[in-house]
């Protein structure tokens, strides 16, 4: 086994874990900081966001509206002083990432352009085309090459944490290309891993989204935080899952059911707001959870239209015309073209809803810090406490710079002040992990991972999916937690130690199982309907702040049961209220507050 | 409707040979080349290996040589080779690591050599102000194109000059390095000319433009190059003429 020391490890080359890198190498040059990932950086997810990305920017705009926004987003169950301190930081990312070449969309006169986005009161979604994350992705590693301190560590798989005493001391690594294992030795870990959309079948995500970070952390006590709410984006194309962004609609794309008929203004959301006149938070820009329910409602009575085996609705571009399409949505009419053989600029596109987001994950501080001392967690793979019950749209990219920065700065100044932990307890960790290993290589027969893995995928739709039940979820739980049991003695039939990719994605699967319980055991126990978790059971429907205004935490327990506790929100700058969007806001008392 | 895939394996723990596998596999209209892999992989044959992610052709990590031809193997359809067949082969001119599977990290090391990244006008370390620099959509069309490689590849396997001298620092880079000497936020031509002077730079691309052909994301890499070759005689001019300083 190979050894390496790092001062700081960020495992996780997409956009959080670049901007950590950065962050820690401006502030103590001196560190020595390991990248490590388990594909190139610019092969991160990061590289499929298309919209773009929010911070207050307009003279009309302030930041009470960007956090009224996002909080009345999360259903309150966002930690409010992380989403003032969010709102406040947002704007000097973005012009941060402009000086750094971040080719940003522009008016006119070369300054910067901002685009609507569901569930904001006012435009400020920067954006360069519709491949803002691509753009954010590139800029970032890029940049990330002026920074010889940061040493990458590219196709590096990591396994497990090293933790002693409660506090960080390295990971465990496997080189992909070699099959060598690596102890890689650190002061600070930052867990910059992503998101699970993989554990759902029909999904926006790339292969590599599996939530391995989030599993390592959990299954060394640290709690995993809100995860039964699971963003469903309401316009992915049937069959592939791909992502048509929402930035269609911000510019004036419309959804329509079977018969050509604006359905959004039946399910709250209306009235209808006139053909390529958006308007904001009303109709096709209303909040995403709301969006995705509506179709499942259509489906259910039989509105819904086909394709292939998929129900869909249609996402109706035509009357922006070919330039402008070009102009402003060219990567979409790239997509809808290769992938269900369409242009835009002359059909409508069938489209329906697909996981896109995890809002839960690694529980940290306001500082991104977890409970284990050292380790903190950024971007989609943490639960800061920005997103709630539900996240809005480009909000999350600029999250990734925001708390990317915060876990870099922070992780730099505990590196400062920390030595590295003696060797001989994380071999002994290491030796251990190795011969499990050894055992699931030399296992000669027994069940293939794929068995396991669409079975995961098939229960986590049934219970799981956009609404939910008492008995789907009791079932779906069951069948966590036999294949968990299952997966105990799975076999893989690749033995070679260079790029064995099968060994990987059987790893996933496993850590799949694991973060997949403490999805369904807390949405089990949510027993309300709050944001992106919708209930059909009786007593569930609505919001109950009663008994549920709380953060749901979920804790490993080995191969015995998850356990499950509460924990209050901080809900001290904007008191709970009613979520509503389109004219049904105005007679709420949702604005209260609002200057 | 099924059709018949062959891929060019090779396992080098087991031989030192590549060998030609053939797997039957079901499609229907929307079946890409990366769904067919994972089929294989899934269904048939666990063993094989090949790189994949985003299966929306954004990622850049899926090119392969789809009957001599460099493609993202996301962004094409079984559909279209019922008549000629498929043969999947990794990409060409990079050293093969296992089966689908080849060595990026030349390619990377290019990338790195030309350094991109903005280079600011104000002092080495910019004073931070906070403010947006002033950048019109005129300004930004000059190099938007260039920004939008994803860094797959397929035109180093395009490329004649790169399989006969990996030490060219290829297209990519080249392209990169236009990008931002375009950018007019930038200062850093000066620091990045040497590199595309040398002797692997700009000078060694023929102007075949088969990179050009080959890219998924018209990026237009021979372009670049050729500006590039414009801007490098003007600079060897000057630095003759004494005119840099
Ligand atoms: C299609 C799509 C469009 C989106 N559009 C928008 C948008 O317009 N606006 C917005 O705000 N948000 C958007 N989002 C959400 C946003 O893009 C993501 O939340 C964000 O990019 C996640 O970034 P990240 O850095 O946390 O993780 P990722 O970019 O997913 O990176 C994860 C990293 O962790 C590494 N990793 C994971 N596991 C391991 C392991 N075991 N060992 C080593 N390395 C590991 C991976 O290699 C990778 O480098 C979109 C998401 C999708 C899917
Ligand atoms: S220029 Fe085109 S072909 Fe070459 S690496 Fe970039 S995207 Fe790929
Ligand atoms: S899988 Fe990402 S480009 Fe093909």
């Amino acid at each position: 086994m190979q050894q390496s020391d790092f001062d700081i490890l960020v495992v996780g080359g997409g956009g959080a874990g670049l901007r950590a890198s950065i962050a820690a190498a401006e502030k103590s040059p001196h560190l020595k900081i390991g990248l490590v990932s388990k594909v190139y950086p610019m092969r991160s997810h990061t590289v499929a966001a298309e919209g773009g990305a929010a911070a207050v920017t307009l003279e009309k705009d302030s930041f009470q509206a960007h956090l009224e926004d996002t909080v009345m987003g999360s259903d309150w169950l966002a930690e409010q002083k992380v989403v003032d301190y969010f709102v406040r930081h947002a704007y000097q990312e973005l012009v941060q990432m402009e000086h750094w070449g971040c080719p940003w969309s522009r008016k006119e006169d070369g300054s910067i352009q901002v685009r609507r986005f569901g569930g904001m009161k006012v435009e400020r979604t920067w954006f360069a085309a519709d491949k803002t994350g691509f753009h954010m992705l590139h800029t970032l590693y890029q940049t990330s090459l002026k920074f010889p301190q940061i040493q990458r560590l590219d196709e590096f798989f990591v396994l497990d944490l090293l933790v002693l005493d409660n506090a960080i001391a390295g990971v465990i690594a496997i080189e992909v290309a070699t099959g060598e294992l690596h102890l890689l030795r650190a002061k600070s870990v930052i867990l910059a891993t992503g998101g699970a959309g993989r554990l759902f079948r029909f999904n926006t995500n790339g292969g590599i989204v599996t939530g391995d970070g989030m599993a390592m952390a959990y299954r060394h006590g640290v709690a995993l935080r809100d995860m039964e709410f699971v963003q469903y984006h309401p316009t992915g194309l049937p069959g592939s899952g791909i992502l048509i962004t929402e930035a269609s609609r911000g510019e004036g794309g419309i959804m329509v059911n079977k018969d050509g008929y604006r359905y959004l203004q039946d399910y709250g959301l209306g009235p209808e707001t006139p053909l390529g006149k958006p308007e904001n938070k009303y109709m096709e820009l209303g909040p995403r959870d709301k969006l995705s329910q509506a179709f499942w409602q259509e489906q259910q009575a039989g509105r819904t239209g086909k394709y292939g085996d998929s129900d869909v609705v249609y996402l109706d571009l035509r009357h922006l015309g070919e330039k402008y399409l070009q102009e402003r949505l060219p990567f979409i009419s790239e997509l809808a073209k290769a992938f269900v053989n369409i242009d835009p600029a002359r059909e409508p596109i069938p489209v329906r809803p697909a996981v896109h987001y995890t809002m839960g994950g690694i529980m940290t501080d306001a500082q991104c810090e977890t409970s284990i001392k050292g380790l903190y967690a950024a971007g989609e793979c943490a639960s800061v406490g920005l997103h709630g019950a539900n996240r809005l749209g480009s909000n999350s990219l600029t999250e990734l710079l925001v708390f990317g920065r915060l876990a870099g700065e922070q992780a730099a100044e505990n590196a400062s002040n920390q030595d590295f932990a003696a060797m001989p307890a994380l071999q002994e960790q290491s030796s251990k992990l190795q011969q499990q290993l050894a055992a699931l290589n030399e296992r000669t027969s027994g069940e293939s991972w794929v068995e396991i893995k669409k079975e995961l995928l098939i229960t986590m739709e049934e219970g799981c999916g956009i609404y939910r039940t008492e008995a789907g979820m009791q079932k779906t739980l069951q069948t966590i937690r036999e294949l968990r049991k299952r997966y105990q003695t799975v076999h893989i039939q690749d033995k070679s130690k260079i790029y064995n990719t099968e060994f990987f994605m059987c790893l996933e699967v496993g850590f799949g199982l694991d973060i997949a319980e403490a999805t369904c055991l807390g949405a089990l126990e949510r027993r309300e309907s709050r944001g992106a978790h919708q209930r059909l059971d009786e007593g569930c429907t609505s919001r109950n702040d009663q008994d549920f205004l709380s953060h749901s935490l979920v804790y490993f327990q080995g191969q015995e049961a998850a356990r499950l506790e509460w924990q209050e929100v901080d809900t001290s700058i904007l008191p709970p209220a009613e979520r509503a969007y389109g004219d049904a806001a105005k007679s709420g008392d949702a604005t209260k507050g609002a200057k | 409707m099924e059709l018949e895939v062959t891929i060019q394996r090779y396992l080098p723990e087991q031989s030192s040979e590549p060998f030609k596998q053939s797997y039957t596999v079901p499609y229907d209209t929307s079946t890409s080349v990366l769904d067919a892999l994972t089929y294989i992989k899934e269904e048939l044959d666990p063993t094989l290996s090949y790189r994949w992610s985003c299966r929306m052709a954004i990622c850049g990590s899926c090119g392969i040589m789809l009957n001599g031809k460099p493609m993202l193997g996301c962004n094409v359809f079984l559909r279209d080779y019922v008549k000629t067949g498929m043969l999947l082969e990794p990409m060409a001119h990079f050293p093969v690591e296992r089966d689908l599977i080849i060595d990026m990290e030349s390619f990377l090391t290019h990338l790195e050599a030309v350094k991109p990244y903005l280079i600011s006008k104000d002092s080495k370390e910019s004073v931070q102000t906070f403010e947006p620099n002033n950048q019109t959509p005129q300004q930004l069309d000059k190099y938007q194109q260039f920004s939008s490689c994803i860094n797959c590849g397929l035109c180093y396997s395009a490329c004649p000059q790169f399989g006969l001298n990996p030490e060219f620092i290829g297209p990519a880079a080249l392209t990169l390095a236009h990008r931002y000497n375009l950018d007019n936020r930038d200062a850093g031509q000066a620091e990045r000319m040497p590199m595309i002077n040398s002797e692997e730079g700009a000078w060694s691309c023929t102007f075949v433009g088969y990179c050009s052909e080959v890219c998924p994301k018209s990026v237009d890499p021979a372009a670049a190059v050729n500006q590039s070759k414009v801007t490098s005689a003007t600079d060897l001019l000057m630095s003759l003429l004494g005119g840099r300083s």
